[in-house]
């Protein structure tokens, strides 16, 4: 007697497994977003464990040390006050990380509560929307932020307030186009017919379906509102307190020694633009996962 | 076209009003109790408060105020400096020709050498001359303006002496300020002086090109890959033209529409970029006075500032739109 065995074939090519997980499986393929990736982590951690691995109090100078460069006792030399460069770099990715990140956010949260109403609804509530969000654009760039960071004064909520203020324009454009050229699409045409609510249709056919874009933009915003929160810094528009150390308020700082000191103008500055790279990296790498026809 | 020009204005109307009754309202509702409370900061004394506000007619209802505003604006008066008591009218007509030189060098720069950049890559898609273009092009828009404005300024004027790395012209040479364009003050006051205005501008122009410079490599580049796969250029190479004719008459004549419309959009940034540079480098222009009157809380001169920055984004977005039908019928028609 023979028994019979099962065989089983193993599928020679590697079915879809949903929009996301393919996605990941292509981002984790692209060098770049790989680095930018990287670049993120080093300045994520090094903001997380910054208590633990920073050589020095940031806060506390000893000015006898004042403007020291690079050595071994401190590997990125000192500033004026005599403090760590390099433990000022790390405190201060807490600060640039944490507000650039947030202030994308909430430039996120304004833009897609702007943009779903306006594109989800249309007729007059579009029109009205779209002049509001129209006069924010009109105010070029950074100007916006600096204009609503002199209002409401110094500090770090403040500061996401304005960069995201600013950045939400943006957010809301992007949603409102691809939530109108939703609208007509087949499934929530069956959607509608079927008698969904205009707010479930909404929120379960039509927003998942416009996020990739907005995915993409945020990332690459991230990069942009870090180099705004310095840019604020640096115009003496920062958290204020000039114990906290911020990427931008360093450089500030640091701008007068520029023959003397170039190294403090160097780590602050390196910081800022790894950190922008590691975004911006990501961006274009989640930007061709999420919409492989873009891949070159 | 005059249509269609005329709709664009009428369009920009009703953003100019959102945008004045917002800066209104910056200026009513600073924080700090009112805005004579806020424009003196520390030195606000009852005396001085009831002065300002009956002065500035701070006292009146707010509609009242709101008309009184534009009525003046709409006059061309945008208020005086609470620090030097000169109207921010005639303060901007003699800082804005700083900027505009300052816009104008690194609008050259950008398109001078993105436009070319972006095409050399498109040329060799995929080949390591497209990865450095790349590459300078992800640096472009990651590296901070005053990041790269204060390298700049070590490298080729505090290590090489080559460049000058603040101001727009050498003090020493006491050229009498006629139009306020450094350039063309030094070509009027001759002996050559117009050397030292234009080293002057190198290096900011430079700094503040950098994200333009980026941006337009990428467009060209893309744009550039995009039109070369069509057929009719296909069809062009078939026919037996030169590449040389394909690239100026079939390729670049298409590229162009999208290139141009971010050189428009740009424009705009570069005004914005203009008050971190002028910062850096000391360039007495309109961003750098953004700076001062807001440290200063000077900010009947911050209000207006931002409205005439919003004028002309708007004027050169709208130029560019008009550029950009007249390049292409297909957006006249429409």
């Amino acid at each position: 007697m023979t028994s019979s065995t099962a065989v089983v074939i193993a599928p020679t090519a590697r079915a879809s497994r949903g929009l996301w997980h393919d996605a990941l499986r292509r981002l984790l393929r692209n060098g770049p977003a790989i680095i930018g990736l990287i670049f993120i982590a080093i300045f994520v951690v090094g903001a997380i464990l910054a208590p633990y691995i920073s050589p020095y109090d940031p806060t506390i100078g000893v000015l006898s040390q004042s403007r020291q460069g690079p050595n071994m006792t401190h590997l990125m030399g000192t500033d004026l006050q005599g403090r760590d460069e390099l433990s000022r770099i790390l405190y201060g990715a807490r600060i640039s990380l944490t507000v650039g990140v947030t202030a994308v956010f909430f430039g996120l949260i304004g833009g897609t509560i702007v943009g779903s109403i306006a594109g989800a609804a249309g007729g007059v509530v579009d029109g009205v929307l779209m002049r509001i969000i129209d006069v924010l654009l009109a105010v070029p760039g950074i100007l916006l932020a600096i204009g609503i960071v002199a209002w409401l004064g110094h500090g770090e909520i403040q500061i996401m307030l304005a960069v995201g203020v600013s950045y939400s324009p943006m957010f809301a454009r992007l949603l409102r186009g691809s939530l109108l050229a939703l609208r007509e699409s087949d499934y929530v045409l069956a959607a509608r017919s079927m008698g969904a609510s205009p707010l479930r249709i909404l929120l379960r056919h039509m927003l998942p379906n416009a996020l990739t874009p907005l995915i993409v933009q945020a990332t690459l915003a991230a990069a942009t509102a870090i180099i705004d929160v310095a840019g604020l810094g640096f115009l003496g528009l920062g958290p204020g307190d000039p114990r906290i150390a911020e990427w931008g308020e360093m450089l500030t700082d640091s701008s007068r020694f520029l023959q003397s000191a170039p190294y403090l103008i160097l780590f602050p500055g390196a910081a800022i633009v790894i950190s922008a790279v590691g975004f911006n990296l990501l961006g274009d790498g989640l930007r061709e996962a999420l919409d492989p026809r873009l891949k070159r | 076209m005059a249509r269609f020009i005329i709709r664009r204005v009428l369009v920009a109307v009703p953003v100019l009003l959102g945008l004045s009754v917002i800066l209104f309202l910056f200026l009513r509702l600073l924080p700090g109790g009112g805005p004579a409370e806020a424009i003196l900061g520390q030195h606000a004394t009852p005396q001085l408060v009831a002065q300002i506000s009956a002065a500035q007619g701070f006292d009146r209802p707010l509609y009242e105020q709101y008309f009184n505003y534009i009525g003046r604006l709409l006059q061309g008066d945008f208020g005086s400096s609470f620090i030097d008591g000169r109207q921010v009218a005639d303060t901007f007509l003699i800082r804005f020709p700083g900027t505009l030189e300052l816009t104008m060098g690194a609008m050259i720069f950008a398109v001078g050498l993105g436009i070319p950049l972006g095409r050399l890559a498109a040329r060799h898609p995929n080949s390591w001359i497209d990865g450095v273009v790349t590459l300078i092009s992800l640096f472009g828009i990651s590296i901070p303006v005053f990041v790269l404005g204060y390298s700049l300024a070590f490298i080729f004027g505090v290590q090489l002496h080559w460049l000058p790395t603040f101001g727009q012209i050498d003090p020493r040479l006491d050229i009498p300020p006629v139009t306020h364009f450094a350039i063309i003050d030094a070509i009027l006051a001759g002996h050559w002086y117009v050397i030292d205005a234009v080293s002057h501008l190198i290096l900011p122009s430079i700094a503040l090109g950098s994200i333009p410079l980026a941006v337009f490599t990428r467009i060209t580049r893309a744009s550039v890959i995009d039109v070369s796969n069509e057929d009719y250029v296909r069809t062009a190479r078939a026919k037996g033209l030169t590449e040389r004719r394909v690239n100026s008459r079939h390729i670049m004549r298409n590229a162009w529409l999208p290139v141009t419309t971010v050189i428009g959009l740009e424009t705009g940034a570069l005004l914005a970029g203009a008050v971190l540079t002028e910062t850096v480098f000391t360039w007495n222009g309109v961003g750098s006075w953004v700076v001062t009157s807001i440290q200063n809380h000077d900010y009947i001169v911050v209000q207006s500032l931002v409205l005439i920055f919003a004028v002309i984004f708007m004027t050169v977005n709208l130029i560019v739109d008009v550029g950009y039908a007249f390049l292409n019928p297909r957006i006249r028609y429409s």
